[in-house]
C-alpha cells in the first residue's frame, strides 16, 4: 500500500518541550516518517487525527480534557467505517511517564508505550514494531476490531486495579433541592455522564448525582449494568432492540422509555445475536 | 502500670507446672513422703490456684488499666481456695485423707498453705510483667512502623514519580537544544530534591526559604507547562523572617496545579501571597483551574498532601492555626492558611 511509503504521524502531547524532543527523535530513528500534526490536549488530538488521518499516533496518557486513553476511544468511535477506500485506523503508541496500572496493561497488549524521558533504543524498537505493522496490516475490519479490544482493556485497566467493592451498590442518593431522595439501584433504566454528574433515569424520573460516572461504574452490578459509550450506562434488561442505522452505528431501544441510546463502536461487540 | 489482658493459656500451664514440679522436688527432700506423692499434690493445688486466679481475674477484671487492682485479692483468695481444692482433688486421686495434718501438723499445713499464697503471687506477677513487657514491644513496634510509613508516604507525595520522570523527560529534551536553560532547570531541580529530602527532619525555616523553594518548584513547572502556566509570588520583605513549617505550602501549590490548572486546556494563574493580619499570619494560595466543585479531589482533606498540611499545623500551632479552602464564584479555588504572626 502506498501510504507506507510516506507514513504520516500526529504527536498530543500537552508539554511542549516534550512534543519537540519526541518529535526529534522520531526525526532520528525514521527519517521516512512525516509528523503532519502536535496538539496539546485530546480534544485537540481527536480533531486533528479526524482531520489528517495520519498512519501512527503518539498519545501521551495524562493530557488535559481528555486523556490520551479517552481520546483514542473517542477517535475509535468517530473514525470514518472502514470501507473500500477508507483508511485503517491508524497504528496506536502511548507515551507516559509514569503510570503503573497502565503500563502492566500495555505489558500484555500489541499497543505500543514508550516511557518518558523516551530512549533512542526503546524509540528503535518501538518503530521497528509499528513499521511491521503497518507493513502487515490491511484496510479490512480484523485489525480495527483487535485495536478496538486493546482499548477496552487499557481503559478498563485503573478501574479493576481499584479494588471493586464485593457487594453492588443498591441504594442511590440523589439530592433533589434540599431533600436527599433515595433512588433503589434496581429501578434505574441508565446512567449518563454531564460534566461532572451523573444523570440518573428510571422510568417516570431523572435525577442527578454529584458522583462522576467512572466513580459509579466500578460500584455497579457489571452482569445487569453495561457501559455502551464513554458516558453512557445501561440496564441490559431495560434494553428492548438493538438496531443498526445507514452509518453502521448501532441504537439501543428501552422498554420503558422513548430515549434512543447510542453504542460506542468500543462496546458494540456486546450485542450479538445468539 | 498498664497491664494487657494475658493470653496463651496453655503456656502459663506449662510454666507452672514447672515451678510445681520444682516445689515436689524440694519437699521431697525436706520431707517423708514419697516424690510421687507430693508431685501430685503440688501439681494439683498448683494448676487449682492457676485456674482459679486465671479465672477469677478473667471474669472480674474486664478492663486491666483501671481494674488491675482487684488482684490484691484475686491473688491470695485464688491462692488458697487453689490449695484447699487441689488438696481435695488430690486426696481422691489417691484415697488419702490430708485433713487431719490441720490437727496433727497445724504448722506443716500452714506452711504449704504460706507456699501456694508465695508461688501463686510470684508466678501471677511474673506472667503479668512478660505479658506487659510484650504488650509495650509491640506498641512500640506499631509505632516505629507508623513512622516509617508516614515519612514513605511523605517522600512519595514529594516525589510524584509522574511529576519527576516529566522534569527529567523536559531535562533531556534541553540538553541538546538549550543547554544554558537546562542547567539551570537541573539546579532548580536539585534545589527541590535538596529541600524535600530534609524538610521532615527540619521543622521549621524562614518564609523567605519557603517562597525560594516554591519558586523552584514552580519554575520546574513551568518549563513542562510552557505557556498553561503563569505564577506569582508574593512575599512583603517585612515577613521574610516569619518561621513556617519546612516545604508547608507546596502541597497546596501541587494540589492547585495538578487539580486546578493542568486538566484546563488553557492552563491559568497560580497566586502565593503573604500578608500580616494583625496578630496573624495569612498564607494564600489561590489559582484559576476548574475550581472547588468540579474537581475530582475534593480538598476537605482527602489527599494525603492535604491532611499532612493539617497535621503539620496542629503539631506546630494547635488549635491557633486553620486551613481553609474557598471556591472563587469567577471559577478556581483559594486555600488560606492562617498562623500566629510572631512578633
Amino acid at each position: 500500500m502506498s501510504i507506507t511509503a510516506h507514513p504520516t504521524a500526529l504527536i498530543a502531547e500537552d508539554e511542549p518541550l516534550l512534543a519537540q524532543a519526541l518529535q526529534a527523535e522520531l526525526a532520528r530513528a525514521w527519517p521516512a516518517l512525516q509528523v503532519v500534526g502536535m496538539a496539546g490536549n485530546g480534544e485537540a488530538a481527536v480533531a486533528q487525527a479526524l482531520a489528517l488521518q495520519p498512519d501512527v499516533l503518539f498519545f501521551d496518557i495524562r493530557m488535559p480534557a481528555l486523556s490520551g486513553l479517552e481520546a483514542a476511544a473517542t477517535l475509535a468511535d468517530a473514525w470514518p467505517q472502514a470501507g473500500p477506500q477508507g483508511k485503517p485506523f491508524p497504528a496506536l503508541v502511548f507515551v507516559t511517564a509514569y503510570d503503573q496500572y497502565a503500563v502492566q496493561a500495555f505489558e500484555a497488549q500489541a499497543v505500543d508505550y514508550l516511557l518518558k524521558p523516551v530512549q533512542p533504543e526503546r524509540l528503535q524498537k518501538t518503530v521497528a514494531k509499528v513499521q511491521l505493522a503497518l507493513a502487515n496490516r490491511s484496510p479490512g475490519a480484523m485489525h480495527f476490531e483487535a485495536t478496538l479490544a486493546q482499548l477496552r482493556h487499557l481503559l478498563a485497566a485503573p478501574a479493576t486495579a481499584a479494588a471493586a467493592p464485593s457487594v453492588p451498590l443498591r441504594l442511590l442518593q440523589a439530592s433533589v433541592g434540599t431533600a436527599i431522595r433515595m433512588v433503589p439501584v434496581d429501578e434505574v433504566l441508565y446512567f449518563e455522564a454531564a460534566d461532572k454528574y451523573v444523570r440518573v433515569l428510571t422510568a417516570e424520573h431523572e435525577y442527578l448525582l454529584r458522583t462522576p460516572l467512572s466513580a459509579l461504574l466500578p460500584q455497579l452490578d457489571p452482569q445487569a449494568f453495561w457501559q455502551v459509550h464513554r458516558g453512557t450506562v445501561v440496564r441490559a434488561a431495560a434494553v428492548e432492540s438493538v438496531t443498526r442505522d445507514e452509518a453502521g452505528r448501532l441504537w439501543l431501544q428501552l422498554r420503558s422509555h422513548p430515549q434512543r441510546l447510542a453504542v460506542s463502536r468500543l462496546y458494540a461487540h456486546l450485542f450479538k445475536a445468539m | 502500670m498498664r497491664v494487657q489482658i494475658p493470653s496463651s493459656l496453655l503456656l502459663r500451664a506449662v510454666q507452672a507446672a514447672a515451678l510445681n514440679t520444682l516445689i515436689a522436688l524440694g519437699i521431697t527432700v525436706f520431707g517423708q513422703e514419697s516424690f510421687a506423692t507430693n508431685l501430685v499434690y503440688s501439681q494439683c493445688i498448683g494448676l487449682s490456684i492457676l485456674a482459679l486466679i486465671d479465672g477469677s481475674s478473667r471474669w472480674f477484671i474486664r478492663d486491666w488499666p483501671t481494674q488491675w487492682r482487684r488482684l490484691v485479692l484475686i491473688v491470695p483468695l485464688g491462692a488458697s481456695a487453689g490449695f484447699l481444692l487441689g488438696t481435695l482433688l488430690a486426696d481422691v486421686l489417691l484415697g488419702n485423707t490430708s485433713s487431719q495434718y490441720w490437727l496433727t501438723q497445724p504448722r506443716k499445713a500452714i506452711g504449704f498453705l504460706v507456699l501456694s499464697l508465695v508461688a501463686g503471687t510470684v508466678l501471677t506477677y511474673y506472667f503479668l510483667s512478660r505479658e506487659q513487657l510484650a504488650a509495650e514491644r509491640q506498641k512500640l513496634e506499631i509505632a516505629r512502623r507508623q513512622a516509617a510509613e508516614a515519612h514513605l508516604k511523605l517522600l512519595e507525595t514529594q516525589l510524584e514519580p509522574h511529576m519527576l520522570f516529566n522534569t527529567l523527560a523536559n531535562l533531556r529534551a534541553l540538553i541538546t537544544t538549550d543547554p544554558p536553560r537546562a542547567t539551570a532547570m537541573l539546579d532548580r531541580m536539585i534545589a527541590y530534591l535538596r529541600a524535600t529530602l530534609s524538610a521532615s527532619r527540619q521543622g521549621t525555616h524562614p518564609l523567605r526559604a519557603e517562597f525560594e523553594r516554591l519558586q523552584d518548584y514552580l519554575e520546574l513547572m513551568a518549563v513542562r507547562m510552557g505557556p498553561r502556566l503563569h505564577y506569582t509570588l508574593e512575599l512583603p520583605p517585612e515577613l521574610a523572617e516569619q518561621p513556617v513549617p519546612a516545604l508547608l505550602l507546596q502541597p497546596l501549590v501541587e494540589n492547585s496545579l495538578t487539580h486546578g490548572l493542568e486538566p484546563q486546556v488553557d492552563g491559568g494563574r497560580i497566586t502565593v501571597q503573604a500578608r500580616r493580619e494583625g496578630a496573624q499570619l495569612v498564607l494564600e494560595v489561590s489559582d484559576t483551574g476548574i475550581g472547588l466543585a468540579a474537581g475530582n479531589g475534593t480538598p476537605g482533606g482527602t489527599g494525603f498532601g492535604l491532611a499532612q498540611v493539617r497535621e503539620r499545623l496542629a503539631t506546630e500551632y494547635g488549635a491557633q492555626a486553620a486551613l481553609e479552602f474557598i471556591a472563587d464564584p469567577a471559577g478556581g479555588t483559594r486555600a488560606r492558611i492562617t498562623v500566629p504572626y510572631q512578633a
